[in-house]
């Protein structure tokens, strides 16, 4: 593959901390085609025949690996569908970076839908990061509506990351998830909101298998007069843990719902909903205006540390 | 270097209003004052008006000849005022090391920001990554403050009651701290205070009492009459019993 163009390069390194051709096994995707992939003798990527998308196997025992899979759309007008199916081997230890930049310079919409999904094998270890950025100054909306399924075998782990850093005009977000034995599941969701921009995340998790535990943690900050929408239910069907979290800064005339559901289907199973929304807290910006910054900068750097 | 000219302080809520600091005057140019005197006095509230966080009902703050009484929190920081809370605020993805980064204005290299933790009796190199959130202690907390306040060097740095929650770290390194701060920076010192050392190495005692000043001058001087006043209470509560 050749290099990249500094438009690529942007979007890349934006959301995938890629500054030149990764050296593992990587996907690009390009304004819906396929723009350069790489394989090792471990990790196998293939192209779906039935529809678009890719299947990434990861064999058994692999470990210390990177996949990268990102995606980037430069065209203004592109509605983009992908099926991403991620296996993962017994035993394996691996990153997955994906991740959707979108750079809209025209007035029609861009719109990347992908749906992911995650076989984790036994006793396997993966930490999966996505990031999602929008840019470009047409007023063309950009759209990410991420799916995201997941089945986690007996001592599976799957650590999901996933940031919508800015400019994305809509997006609905959904994971499902389904623990086996022993299985951890760990979601890291951090969105910030701006403008007139929505965003909407349902969480399903259904905790089946004895010890399973699933811990998902949302921040976010919705400014001006953007909306979010925070739904999760956590099925407790065995003897397991379950935590959610959300945590929301709401800010101008930002507005923050967020609506949790626990279910306990067995006197096992234990599961606890935290959420807190408001706005910054006087105090911290108090304390940073009293070494010197700012109130704007102040609510830059509680805003940043909120979201790292 | 610092004034306060008929100050008062009338605090609102739902329930009316309260005088808490009442019309009060002083002019502070020694390196290190204390102020002490009995909880709910107004000290906080004293301090909270020279850095700026509240505004004063009348009267007027001078800092180095200038009137400050409008100034900002961070016109006030940006002067040369810094001040170490009561409470310190916890925050959620803020470390240690920026904190201390934001009160150098600058990115201080790893070993300043660890000398500046050693000062306050934190094991640095734990610390300088740790967020400045609820996993850690009051005590913890209170020292990252104090911290924090050195990186500043203000002209003029207020501590309010330094010395709450960190019981067990000796006084005698607090005492150390406060004496380095005066001498190697360079800066005035305003203590908050109830412990005897602490205002004993004062150059300068204020008490402030039901938001007036009761007393002002040096500590042999003060501590007597606090002593004094505290043996009468004794012997009054006695005769009273
Ligand atoms: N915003 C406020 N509204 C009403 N009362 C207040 C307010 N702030 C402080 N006070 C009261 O003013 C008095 C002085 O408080 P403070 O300055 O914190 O005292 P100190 O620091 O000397 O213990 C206390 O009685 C306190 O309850
Ligand atoms: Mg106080």
């Amino acid at each position: 593959m050749k290099e990249f163009s500094a438009l690529e390069k942007q979007l890349l390194s934006t959301i995938a901390d890629i500054e030149s051709v990764p050296t593992g096994a990587y996907n690009i995707r390009e304004d819906g085609r396929l723009k350069g992939r790489s394989t090792t003798e471990n990790i196998d990527i293939v192209s779906k025949t039935d529809k678009s998308g890719i299947d990434i196997f990861i064999k058994p025992n692999t470990k210390n690996q990177r996949v990268d899979i990102p995606v980037i759309i430069t065209k203004s007008g592109l509605n983009d569908l992908v099926y991403n199916d991620f296996y993962v081997g017994e035993n394996a230890d691996v990153l997955i970076v994906a991740g959707c930049g979108i750079h809209n310079p025209g007035c029609d919409t861009a719109r990347h839908d992908g749906i992911h999904t995650f076989h984790v094998g036994k006793n396997a270890k993966v930490k999966y990061v996505e990031k999602h950025y929008g840019e470009g100054d047409g007023s063309g909306e950009r759209i990410l509506n991420p799916t995201t399924v997941v089945e986690i075998d007996e001592g599976g782990y799957l650590e999901m990351e996933t940031v919508q850093i800015k400019g994305v005009d809509s997006t609905v977000r959904t994971t499902n998830a389904v623990l086996g034995k022993d299985a951890t599941l760990i979601i890291r969701e951090k969105i910030m909101t701006h403008g007139k921009q929505t965003a909407e995340t349902h969480f399903t998790v259904d905790l089946n298998g004895e010890n399973s535990g699933a811990h998902v943690i949302s921040r976010s900050v919705a400014k001006d007069s953007s909306h979010q929408v925070y739904n999760s239910l956590v099925n407790g069907n065995n003897k397991c843990n379950g935590h959610t979290e959300c945590d929301a800064i709401i800010m101008d005339n930002g507005t923050v719902s967020a609506i949790p559901r626990i279910n306990a289907n067995c006197v096992d199973a234990t599961l606890i909903h935290e959420a807190a929304i408001g706005k910054i807290a006087g105090e911290q910006l108090v304390k940073l205006m009293s070494l010197g910054l700012t109130e704007k900068q102040a609510e830059e750097e509680i805003v940043n540390g909120f979201l790292k | 270097m610092l004034e306060f000219k008929n100050v008062s302080y009338v605090a609102s809520n739902a329930d009316g209003e309260k005088e808490i600091i009442k019309n009060v005057s002083f002019e502070i140019d020694q390196k290190f004052t204390c102020l002490t005197g009995p909880n709910g006095g107004g000290k906080s509230t004293l301090a909270k008006l020279i850095m700026g966080i509240i505004k004063p009902t009348e009267g007027r703050i001078m800092f180095e000849g200038r009137d400050i009484t409008q100034l900002s929190i961070t016109e006030r920081a940006k002067e040369g005022i810094s001040f170490a809370f009561q409470q310190p605020v916890r925050f959620k993805g803020i470390t240690v090391s920026d904190l201390i980064n934001f009160a150098g204005e600058r990115k201080l290299k790893m070993n300043e920001i660890c000398e500046y933790l050693s000062e306050v009796g934190l094991c640095a190199r734990e610390y300088v990554n740790r967020e400045v959130n609820a996993s850690l202690s009051g005590g913890e907390l209170k020292r990252i403050e104090i911290a924090t306040a050195m990186a500043r060097g203000a002209k003029l740095s207020v501590f309010d009651e330094p010395e709450a929650g960190i019981d067990l770290w000796s006084f005698t390194n607090l005492i150390k701290v406060f004496e380095k701060l005066r001498d190697k920076m360079g800066g005035s010192l305003i203590v908050i205070s109830h412990q005897e050392r602490i205002l004993n190495i004062a150059d300068r005692i204020i008490v402030i009492a039901d938001g007036k000043i009761t007393e002002d001058g040096a500590p042999k001087e003060v501590m007597n009459k606090l002593f004094l006043a505290k043996n009468c209470k004794m012997l009054e509560n006695g005769v009273k019993a």
